[in-house]
């Protein structure tokens, strides 16, 4: 039970052979069994999440009026801890907002909500989703279920390592830069970045605005179409929610791959990409090509500027964003001031971590007088050369492949020293929000230490549904994804 | 180019963060490695390129001006470090 999809958990809770309450018990006993070395979730509801599963029995029972139940109506899942919930507090892995409770839902909590699902907790995540570890949260590193010295990825490494160690089969992550789809990697599950527009992001704490995007991680592409079927829609309480008519995402998942043209950019098979990856990769692009696809050599050559272009905007957005922070309407304030400003700097000095503090001052110096133009500027221009790199690719294929992260997991602590070593770790996820084109990680292998690689599909606009086609046709004949981890055995 | 100590000072005030002395090395330290990887970027030619603001070119919606929003200051104000009498309290900035 604990190893099945969505879709065979959906199957068994409507034939009455499993309810969610069953469910429900198994997943909380599997956090209570592993959560305290994983640090997975930061809060998880025992009481809540029962009662949850109990309304969702007796709706599938037809009892209640919550009306008729959906395909998600008693699955247990966990949020990103940057959803804002009334139900359970809402950190954003931050001592800022450690005991912070949202008066209002998120929309993508609502929707889950109205679909039935059973909420079980709040996943840790780097603190204000900065970061590719989740080392930088408040309330300490989450751990990898498939070797626990190792970091999970990030930002949404909790959600990753829940639905990894198979303490729940579904959760949220959000993606400014790669942290759904770098930690799916690093912890060997599937994680999908929508389109830029295609998920609310009403009550989602914001990090960078113009590249924020929420997303689901699950076990298998087919699982990632029934949450997107929930989570995506147009929302108008978000000013850039796009309104589209609603679209099933599971429709692709019998696509065709004869003629499919696979891009292979140059720059995502070059140096720096660790041998293990390489290999699986390169087997997964093996195994498309005996199915009828065609590669088509492309290059992308301003990928290499993906990562400065992102640490110059994400950075500005975030100082802007963050200075809501600020000790008067919510969140921590300092003991002990001298004054207004005075508290102002002392509370953000106690409530934001290091990281957090080092984009602020990066995104103040690159919008200061006389700086804006060679920094911000310049960066917004370059964002649109990357745009145009991927729109002249498109032209010449249907998906680009490449490895979602150039090295497997690495151990807690390696790359704390050096910021700029731990950012080019997104080195091929930041081009896709800069873009804003969706994409999405798969499992397709392990290197020779035994850790998880991931397979990454970026696709054209609204393509979602192609790309989950594209990689569950993938998963029917790999089983990857239903590998466990060792640490975590069921 | 890099930042000296003054400078982190003048963007610390600016951010409203407060910086011991004991970390401003580290910090100015951080701050310039990240500033090399950005300095990538910036040898670009970008001439007669168009700023993208946004990934997705939308027009901004309008909504018809009516009431909506009921009024929940309590709500709102039950989780805000200090409140007294429907306000928020802050140090006093008016002698």
């Amino acid at each position: 039970m604990l190893n099945a999809t969505l879709r065979e958990l959906s199957a068994a809770l409507a034939a009455k052979k499993l309810s969610s309450v069953e469910l429900t018990r198994a997943c909380l006993g599997r956090i209570e069994r592993h959560n305290g070395e994983l640090n997975a979730f930061i809060t998880a509801d025992a009481p809540q999440a029962l009662a949850a599963a109990e309304r969702a029995d007796a709706r599938r029972a037809g009892k209640g009026n919550a009306g008729e139940a959906g395909p998600l109506t008693g699955i247990p899942v966990a949020h990103k801890d940057i959803f804002c919930t009334r139900a359970m507090r809402t950190t954003c892995g931050s001592r800022m907002l450690e005991n912070y409770v949202s008066p209002y839902d998120a929309h993508v909590v609502e929707q889950l909500e109205r679909a039935g699902t059973v909420l079980v907790g709040k996943c840790n995540m780097d603190e204000f989703a900065m970061g590719s570890s989740t080392e930088t949260s408040h309330f300490g590193p989450a751990r990898n279920p498939w070797d626990k010295r190792r970091v999970t990825g990030g930002s949404s490494g909790g959600s990753a390592a829940a639905v990894a160690a198979r303490l729940v089969p579904a959760a949220t992550g959000t993606d400014t830069g790669g942290s759904i789809r770098q930690p799916a990697a690093l912890s060997g599950v599937c994680g999908l970045k929508p389109t830029y527009g295609v998920v609310s992001r009403y009550g989602i704490v914001a990090f960078a605005s113009s590249l924020d995007q929420a997303g689901p991680i699950a076990k298998s592409a087919a699982d990632l179409a029934l949450l997107m079927n929930v989570m995506a829609g147009f929302d108008e309480r978000d000013s850039t929610s796009v309104e589209r008519p609603k679209e099933d995402y599971g429709r692709f998942l019998d696509t065709e791959l004869k003629g499919l043209r696979i891009g292979v950019p140059k720059e995502y098979f070059g140096e720096g990409v660790d041998a293990g990856v390489l290999r699986a990769v390169e087997a997964a692009l093996r195994w498309y090509e005996a199915q009828g696809a065609r590669r088509v050599d492309l290059q992308l050559p301003t990928s290499p500027l993906g990562v400065p272009v992102y640490y110059v905007i994400a950075p500005a957005e975030a100082s802007s964003n963050l200075s809501r922070f600020d000790g008067v309407r919510y969140g921590h304030r300092a003991q002990g001031y001298s004054d207004l400003m005075d508290m102002y700097c002392r509370t953000r000095a106690e409530g934001f971590g290091a990281e957090v503090k080092q984009r602020i001052l990066v995104g103040t110096y690159v919008l200061s007088h006389g700086y804006y133009d060679a920094y911000y500027l310049q960066a917004q221009k370059v964002r649109r050369l990357i745009a145009r790199d991927f729109a002249q690719a498109f032209e010449r294929c249907d998906v680009i492949l490449g490895p979602t992260s150039p090295t497997t997991a690495f151990e807690i602590g390696a790359k704390a020293s050096d910021p700029v070593q731990m950012y080019l770790n997104d080195i091929f996820t930041v081009s896709a929000p800069l873009a804003g084109v969706p994409a999405l990680s798969i499992p397709c292998g392990f290197d020779e230490a035994g850790l998880p690689v991931g397979l990454q599909l970026t696709g054209d606009y609204f393509s979602e549904a192609r790309l989950i086609g594209i990689a569950h046709r993938y998963q029917q004949a790999t089983d990857w994804h239903l590998r466990v981890p060792k640490e975590t055995p069921l | 180019m890099s930042l000296t100590p003054d400078d982190v000072r003048r963007l610390a005030r600016l951010a409203r963060i407060a910086i011991q002395p004991e970390e401003s090395g580290a910090v100015l330290d951080r701050l310039n490695r990240v500033l090399g990887l950005i300095d990538q970027m910036r040898a670009i030619d970008t001439t007669g390129i168009e700023p993208m603001a946004h990934a997705v070119d939308v027009v901004q919606r309008l909504r018809p001006d009516e009431v909506r929003e009921s009024d929940q200051r309590e709500l709102y104000q039950s989780v805000a470090p200090a409140v007294e009498d429907g306000l928020y309290l802050v140090p006093k900035v008016i002698e």
